[in-house]
């Protein structure tokens, strides 16, 4: 094989992995005790719920779309149900309103992107305000922290539990890995999603019922991000809804982007947010050991993320399919 | 009428006359002579609250303790909620210099952000009392904890348990909240300022958690992994240090950390001192500092001088607490302040 052809099989997924591994040998030769077991284990766990989150993305972006609110939908969901347990309320019907409500707004979210048909950037930019103005206002009467309740029963063992030895958050984060990537491979749902994706008006003429399956797709992220919010607030034992107006919904899309899911739909996999997800994840506890400042370790993040956009433009250039699809 | 006679009656003439005048006069006494233009000085007033958010306890605690007051002595009371934002916190500000308050107390969200701003409203002739950080300009007065002093406290704190004089391995890890917010900044200064003369102290970590519990566990998991001899561990915030004792209690290290953080004093902090969560806390207390904040505004209004006339800083007191402190009630429930503001 000569390098062009070999140049030619790089596609941004590639990039983005051998990326992973080159900065995993560096890391592992130069930093003390990065190949641990334990700081392994730590450094899949802290991005662990980035790539749940990632999951929910990937969903709605393979049927073009994007979905800003999922953060909001995770944080007050999750913050809402645990105030409901602690003003006495059973655990099990608080989650259970928790979840109601992130499927139902997402769900209300779904029609306005399907139905009213407005462009899911906005929709969901304005739903992710709504989410947590409404939350705020009306239903965490107190403070923007809501601390976990004593007695919340098993639920916390998702987060700080372990299952053969695993902290659970991974497990979680592989179970559902795992059950999208069942969904989008095997499930008709799942295919009709990638040939929305792909091409909207053929899929209304195929027959899919294009819109209940847009609306489907928010609502399927809106349930993976209340899953998100539990292992978050079970870990630290504390649902801070701040984190609404922090950058974590940019680090989502950036796994999601990363990893080579394309913005325009139809293109992408599991595999993909996990490739991306590891990247993240190694160069965080890299930089963590390094004792980098965060700051600085925002921008290298995000001088990666243009370095992989850059080499992914170089190696495959823009065509004239791939410039009529369009990006977002 | 005898002579007896007129005597007796001028004698209770004189008498009635005397304990009128007693009576009289005992009324005069009890009136407070300075109760009156006190009151006149505050009544109808306003006071405008504008501090970077009215969601987080602290916020509520200063916020509901002065609305308290100011309700009882007859004055407005408006808030706003910038949710965060700097932009639309200078907005807030410019607007409500038009509207012209008698008092704005604000928190500052950095250094200069609301400098300028606050220097014109005190030219306006409005009073401006400054909570929790000092901007670059002093005003009628500053409410909030010395923070460089409360940093070399939590550090000579740490010096006790990981110090020389201990058999432990002396690194001890530092957990900021945002790097450049003068909360975090000026207790990391006063720390280091006591560590930079105990070169046994080997400080393995020090990095920001932007105000967030989830990234302050991924960073003390790491910090711990790398350290697992780790001796102590100094989060600026018990909001977020909830993360960093959660990573601690995971990574089954409580009891050999030493975690020392503060805050001001609401029930999660006596509930995490309570469950091991934090080995000591040092308690800023929020609803004094709402107490020295109304202080300053009756002073202010009191003085007769005009807005920016008398400049004072006023230090909160800061108290060290650990399990044993904690009884029911030594807290506050944000809740309460929180329906106040309402």
């Amino acid at each position: 094989m000569d390098i062009g052809k070999a140049f030619r099989l790089l596609n941004q997924e590639r990039i983005v992995f051998l990326l992973t591994v080159l900065l995993f040998v560096v890391f592992s030769l130069t930093l003390n005790n990065f190949l641990a077991a334990g700081n392994l284990l730590s450094l899949v766990r802290s991005v662990a719920v980035l790539g749940i989150l990632g999951l929910g993305m990937l969903i709605v972006v393979l049927g073009r779309g994007i979905d800003l609110s999922l953060v909001a939908t995770m944080a007050i969901s999750v913050a809402w149900a645990m105030q409901l347990v602690s003003q006495g309320m059973p655990v099990y019907a608080a989650m259970t309103s928790g979840l109601l409500f992130a499927l139902g707004i997402a769900l209300i979210t779904g029609i306005l992107v399907a139905y009213a048909e407005i462009p899911p950037l906005f929709a969901t930019l304005a739903m992710a305000t709504f989410i947590y103005g409404f939350g705020r206002a009306h239903m965490i009467t107190g403070t923007d922290v809501v601390y976990m309740p004593k007695d919340m029963g098993w639920i916390v063992e998702l987060g700080q539990g372990h299952f053969l030895g695993l902290p659970m958050p991974i497990v979680v984060a592989a179970a559902m890995a795992l059950v999208v990537f069942l969904f989008l491979k095997y499930t008709k749902l799942g295919a009709f999603i990638y040939a929305i994706g792909d091409n909207l008006p053929a899929s209304r003429i195929g027959g899919i019922s294009v819109r209940p399956m847009l609306a489907l797709q928010y609502v399927i992220s809106g349930g993976i991000a209340f899953v998100a919010g539990i292992i978050t607030a079970t870990s630290v034992e504390a649902m801070n809804t701040r984190v609404v107006n922090s950058n974590m919904i940019y680090d989502v899309i950036l796994v999601v982007v990363l990893g080579g899911v394309g913005l325009s739909g139809g293109r992408g996999n599991v595999r993909n947010v996990i490739v991306g997800t590891l990247l993240i994840g190694v160069l965080m506890n890299g930089m963590t050991i390094m004792d980098v400042q965060y700051t600085i370790q925002n921008v290298i993040k995000s001088l990666i993320l243009l370095l992989a956009i850059v080499v992914d433009s170089i190696v495959n250039p823009r065509d004239e399919q791939t410039g009529q699809q369009g990006d977002i | 009428m005898g002579k007896t006679g007129f005597m007796k009656l001028t004698a209770a003439a004189l008498a009635a006359l005397a304990i009128g005048a007693t009576a009289v006069h005992a009324a005069d006494d009890l009136n407070d002579p300075y109760r009156g233009p006190a009151l006149e000085s505050l009544k109808g007033k306003t006071i405008a609250y504008l501090p970077i958010s009215i969601g987080f306890d602290l916020a509520q605690a200063w916020g509901g303790v002065v609305k308290t007051e100011s309700e009882r002595y007859g004055m407005k009371f408006t808030s706003q909620d910038p949710n965060w934002n700097t932009d639309a916190m200078a907005q807030g500000m410019t607007a409500l210099i038009a509207e012209h308050p008698d008092v704005i107390v604000t928190q500052n969200p950095d250094m200069q952000s609301l400098a300028r701003l606050m220097k014109q409203a005190t030219a306006a002739g409005i009073v401006v009392v400054q909570l929790n950080m000092q901007g670059a300009v002093q005003t009628d007065a500053f409410v909030g904890p010395d923070f460089i002093a409360m940093g070399e406290q939590a550090a000579n704190m740490m010096l006790e348990k990981c110090g020389s004089g201990t058999d432990t391995s002396h690194k001890v890890a530092i957990v900021q909240g945002v790097l450049t917010g003068g909360v975090s900044y000026y207790q990391v200064q006063g720390m280091m300022k006591v560590f930079n003369e105990h070169p046994e102290i080997q400080i393995v970590s020090s990095q920001a958690a932007d105000w967030d519990a989830s990234k302050a566990r991924a960073i003390t998991e790491t910090a711990l992994q790398q350290n697992p001899d780790m001796c102590g561990i100094i989060d600026v915030w018990d909001g977020q240090g909830i993360g960093t004792g959660a990573a601690i209690k995971q990574a089954g290290k409580q009891g050999q950390v030493y975690f020392i953080t503060s805050g001001g004093g609401a029930q999660s902090m006596c509930n995490g001192l309570e469950d091991g969560t934090y080995s000591a806390a040092i308690n800023y207390n929020a609803p004094g500092m709402g107490r020295d904040a109304w202080t300053a505004i009756m002073m202010a209004l009191q003085n007769g001088q005009g807005a920016g006339a008398i400049k004072t800083q006023i230090y909160s007191p800061t108290r060290v607490m650990t399990k044993d402190d904690v009884q029911a009630g030594t807290c506050w429930d944000p809740e309460q302040y929180a329906k106040i503001l309402r």
